[in-house]
């Protein structure tokens, strides 16, 4: 936070003992501010203009801009680092798809079914794109409210209206001004014409300029009319240029605390890049430095999912080992023949265990214990993959129910635990499995096999 | 409102390396900026690298479109490598995979004579991994040292319990050294503290093992990015070393790019370019189309 709790104290009234904004004093109040856990108006003392002060010094140093509306709504900026290492990154970006008014239905109808089907499971999580950039271009302002309409009915996922023409833009905002579209572009040129219109029915506007530096005037005019959800649009013209200007406008809000440039961005590789693959590189690059919306031309199941892994991948808080849910996961569909392995649940570990097993073709029962997050021998090592818990587990797991055999198979890595374990499990047989996941395709079959045959 | 733009220059820079012998040589490193911070103040004397990857056996099991711009090529190494050298690759990774024990077991003697032909046939520096073995790399690195001496390989992967034996050699005959440690910084600087020991620290290259996108990739990549920070920033001796992320083989394990050619090359390209912006110096690779798309973009 860039202003200490001491500083907030001296802009406070200092009555003594009123109480009214629920603390004990003033200063026990301005920590609280200080920290984020309260709210400036609840002092009911302040002069309008100390207020004002306060809440824009007490403001976090990147706006939190909101995009779309109800389960649809995406949430970017409040990041309060430049390297994921330092704490964490807070709001993944939003992947969007443009769709031009000038594309043929077909083509239309393809990304708005795709924006639906492509969807991908994967840690418990649902990975999906986010938001439409639906583009102004067949100079035909009926076609384009079309498009607009047609994709407003089609689900809730974010919109973003994307036109020169002011007027193309602020008749589609009215169609849809409920689902909080993102206004885009407004401009040195267009900013004054535009100001009276975003205030008849507020909501996010991204703003463009032909630099970081050339943001400054617009965002600070923008602020004055009361106009604060914005998105930053430096004109980048190029992957480098990305890479710079993401990273000025990271350092400047977040190292300089200047608030003209606290806001997040949005950048288009769909305009930037060479082919599919130079397009999907660009949009991981903005992953990792620091865009708020990534706009893409298309979205393809081949490419779209490894952007997402990688977000997803960025985006986790590295203090946290990533840890799936305790329980018995099914691969395949498997029968009470079916053999039953037990790993930790650390979500590596059970990636590498699910994947291996799927690649052995065998259908099959994974039984994850919680480690806390941790992996099978850092697990053991810290008395959570121990043989007496793991048995316990096992036992309450309800896999008994599920299988007629008895046998259990054990990462090699912790063959140790195969003693205690058989006798925390009586009638249990231990299977000390392969030390690598990847060696489980060599293994799994035979060990099927045994199963059903005898 | 007057700003002025936060650039920044850092105190400390990474260590210069050079591969290679004669006029086929590659030097890596010497950059006192973060990755791609071209707009910042300080030096980056040379881009990343990029290395495409050659077995010394025909490989099994891969996907038809990681073989298919090789052709019949793969069946012989050199050939192999030559066809590397024309798709772009400023070094070649000789993988020494047939000397794995649980494999081919072949003898440190073949590891070596095929090095050598391979190094001397292509038109780029070599960099040669052992099988990761940790005790027949131990026999193999050092007889690969020794047959190749003065062609200034950069070889590993030397470990924690094999480095002074591998390291020594390899110095002795003129080598580069890749120290390996299990994704921990820690375990990294004490592997190059040892190493240093007997080792001028401009002839070392970390390798802090290359996890790909979805299976651990996040910790290498906050590994090399604090890795380069603690260099250039920090001016930690210990990880001012160039950084090699050996990311190829890895990556086309997964099921993922195993899946289709398109993923494939996003699975690999994503995971490439997610290191070099944390800091790699070096990129194995194993497809030509990644490697092509990764230039074109950082040029």
């Amino acid at each position: 936070m860039p202003i200490k709790g001491t500083d907030v104290a001296k802009k406070l009234p200092q009555r003594k003992g009123c109480k009214d904004c629920g603390f004990p004093t003033c200063f026990a109040f301005a920590m609280k501010l200080a920290s984020g856990g309260a709210t400036v108006d609840k002092c009911p003392y302040l002069s309008e203009e100390i207020r004002a002060e306060l809440e824009d010094a007490l403001a976090p140093p990147i706006k939190l801009v909101t995009v779309g509306s109800g389960e649809g709504a995406l949430k970017i900026g409040n990041e309060e680092v430049i390297y994921r290492h330092e704490k964490t990154f807070a709001h993944a970006p939003g992947i969007a798809v443009l769709i031009s008014d000038k594309e043929d239905e077909g083509g239309v109808e393809d990304k708005i079914a795709k924006m639906k089907e492509l969807q991908f499971e994967r840690v418990g999580l649902t990975l999906r794109a986010d938001l439409f950039a639906l583009k102004f271009q067949s100079g035909e302002k009926a076609k384009y409210e079309a498009l607009v309409k047609k994709v407003c009915d089609a689900g809730d996922a974010g919109i973003i209206l994307i036109s020169e023409d002011l007027g193309a833009l602020f008749a589609a905002r009215d169609i849809c001004a409920g689902r909080n579209p993102l206004l885009y572009p407004i401009t040195k040129d267009n900013l004054e014409q535009a100001i009276p219109l975003i205030k008849q029915s507020p909501t996010p506007v991204g703003v463009k300029a032909e630099s970081v530096e050339a943001l400054i005037p617009l965002t600070s005019r923008l602020k004055e009319e009361g106009i604060e959800e914005l998105v930053l649009d430096p004109g980048s013209g190029n992957f480098l240029e990305v890479l710079r200007d993401q990273t000025l406008i990271r350092r400047a809000a977040l190292k300089q605390n200047f608030r003209p440039l606290g806001y997040p961005t949005i950048v288009f590789p769909c305009f930037l890049a060479g082919d599919g693959l130079e397009e999907i590189l660009t949009a991981s690059m903005c992953v990792i430095k620091f865009a708020g919306i990534i706009v893409l031309s298309d979205l393809k199941k081949d490419s779209l999912l490894p952007l997402l892994v990688q977000r997803l991948n960025i985006y986790t808080d590295p203090r946290m080992p990533l840890a799936i849910e305790q329980g018995v996961y099914e691969v395949g569909q498997p029968k009470d023949e079916a053999p039953v392995l037990v790993t930790s649940n650390w979500s590596l570990t059970y990636f590498l265990v699910s994947s291996a097993t799927e690649e052995s073709k065998v259908h099959a029962f994974v039984c994850v214990k919680d480690t806390e997050g941790l992996g099978v021998v850092t697990g053991w090592g810290a008395g959570k993959f121990s043989g007496d818990s793991v048995g316990a587990f096992i036992k309450k797991s309800g896999i008994e129910e599920r299988v007629k055999h008895r046998k259990l198979v054990i990462p090699g890595k912790v063959a140790r635990i195969k003693g205690e374990l058989e006798e925390a499990l009586p009638g249990w047989e231990i299977v000390v499995g392969p030390r690598e996941a990847g060696e489980l395709p060599g293994f799994l079959p035979a060990l099927a096999r045994s199963l059903t045959g005898g | 409102m007057e700003w002025t733009a936060p650039v920044e220059a850092h105190a400390g820079k990474v260590r210069e390396l050079t591969i290679g012998y004669e006029e086929k040589v590659s030097k890596v490193g010497g950059e006192s900026i973060l990755p791609l911070h071209f707009f910042d103040e300080g030096f980056s004397p040379n881009p990343p690298r990029f290395a495409l990857e050659v077995w010394d056996t025909e490989p099994e099991g891969w996907a038809e479109w990681v073989l298919e711009p090789f052709g019949d090529a793969v069946r012989d190494p050199v050939e192999w490598g030559r066809k590397c050298v024309d798709f772009g690759a400023d070094l070649v990774c000789l993988k020494l995979v047939s000397s794995d024990p649980a494999g081919k077991d072949a003898s440190p003697d073949e590891a070596a004579s095929l090095t050598r032909r391979v190094v001397e046939a292509i038109a780029v520096p070599l960099i040669v991994y052992g099988s990761g073995d940790e005790k027949k790399d131990a026999q193999v690195l050092p007889r690969v040292a020794e047959v190749c001496q003065g062609l200034n390989l950069l070889l590993g992967p030397l470990v924690k319990e094999n480095h002074e034996e591998i390291g020594r050699a390899a110095l002795l005959h003129g080598h580069s050294l890749i120290a390996q440690s299990p994704l921990d910084i820690n375990l990294m600087k004490e592997l190059n503290v040892g190493l240093c020991k007997f080792a001028p620290p401009e002839r070392i290259v970390i390798d802090p093992l290359s996890s790909p996108l979805g299976y651990g990739m996040e910790y290498t990549f906050t590994i090399m990015e604090r890795t380069k920070q603690a260099g250039v920033i920090s001016k930690d001796a210990m990880t001012q070393m160039p950084i090699i992320a050996d990311l190829g083989t890895e990556c086309w394990k997964t099921k993922e790019a195993r899946a289709s050619k398109e993923q494939g090359l996003a699975w690999e390209g994503i995971t490439a370019l997610s290191l070099l912006l944390a800091g790699a110096n070096i990129l194995v690779l194993r497809h030509p189309e990644t490697l092509r798309a990764l230039k074109e973009l950082i040029s």
